[in-house]
């Protein structure tokens, strides 16, 4: 049996725009860590490295392209992730 | 397809379904020590801050963006492979094969430097430092090592790939194990890019 469904062909460009982006993201949160803000750099260092991951999930992996399913359950895994370190948090800090 | 084809089950969805389970593991896996990380790092921020800066941004950066550069390769191989482009694939698929060694390569000589300054697990001029910095090198090999093992069965992983788009296993209607392996290897990408960040930039 043939796979009749197409699939989506991202085009190079798109993957190189979205190379630029990321190699910039990364040149200023270096540059951003250079300058002491205390606490609020790794805010930033970590806000960075969020968006960068962000453009990583939804164009080099796909999931601006596939079906919606795979972008829930990354989100799922994420909240399951996200909600583990708060409750870890409730034994150490706030 | 004919009868030659009966013990030849394909399944693109299942298999990329099948990818995505064992990359949520991962995931976890590693989620599980940037909590590990976080706590350590709440209760001993000062250490964490002054053992950070023994770590080379420079070369922490340099590899970033050969991981990012690998990533986008290992993306447009895919794509080169559904316009039936085989050399191109080929050549996309050896571009992230060289990078990676070279990312390795990097990681040899950067552990070697430090190894050499005493700053290794167990060693007499950590165990000196203090508790903070014993807890930071001790998740920085952890965690770099175990993401370094990652790049290496990335690169087996990438090295079959290669082998079966050259002999036609891997064509323009079958491609997605080609497909897998660009997640795993952008799941290497992610985690190096919180890596990044939290070992050497956050000082």
């Amino acid at each position: 049996m043939e796979e009749t469904k197409e699939h989506k062909i991202v085009s190079f460009k798109t993957y190189i725009i979205i190379l630029f982006l990321l190699i910039s993201h990364t040149a200023l949160s270096v540059f951003v860590t250079q300058i002491d803000l205390g606490n609020l750099s790794v805010i930033v260092a970590l806000s960075i490295a969020a968006l960068k991951s962000l453009l990583v999930f939804s164009f080099f992996m796909h999931l601006l392209y596939d079906k919606r399913m795979y972008a829930f359950m990354v989100a799922g895994v994420l909240m399951v992730m996200t909600l583990v370190l708060i409750i870890t948090f409730l034994d150490y800090g706030f | 397809m004919t009868e030659n084809n009966t013990h030849d089950h394909y399944d693109h969805e299942g298999s990329k379904l099948g990818m995505w389970l064992f990359i949520f593991t991962e995931l976890l896996f590693f989620g599980g020590l940037f909590i590990v990380y976080a706590v350590m790092r709440y209760k001993n921020g000062t250490a964490f801050g002054l053992a950070a800066e023994e770590l080379d941004v420079s070369i922490g950066a340099i590899n970033t963006v050969i991981l990012l550069v690998s990533s986008a390769t290992i993306a447009m191989s895919i794509s080169s492979i559904q316009l039936k482009k085989t050399k191109l694939t080929l050549i996309l698929l050896a571009t992230t094969l060289i990078l990676a060694i070279v990312f390795l390569v990097n990681k040899y000589f950067e552990w070697g430097a430090k190894i050499e300054h005493g700053l290794y697990p167990g060693s007499e001029s950590l165990e000196q430092l203090g508790h903070g910095e014993v807890l930071f090198f001790g998740l920085y090999y952890f965690m770099t090592g175990l993401h370094a093992l990652h790049i290496i069965i990335g690169i087996i992983f990438i090295a079959v790939m290669m082998v079966k788009v050259k002999n036609g296993k891997l064509n323009v209607n079958r491609f997605v194990q080609l497909e897998n392996a660009g997640l795993y290897w952008h799941l290497v990408d992610v985690i190096w890019i919180f890596l990044f960040p939290l070992f050497y930039l956050i000082a």
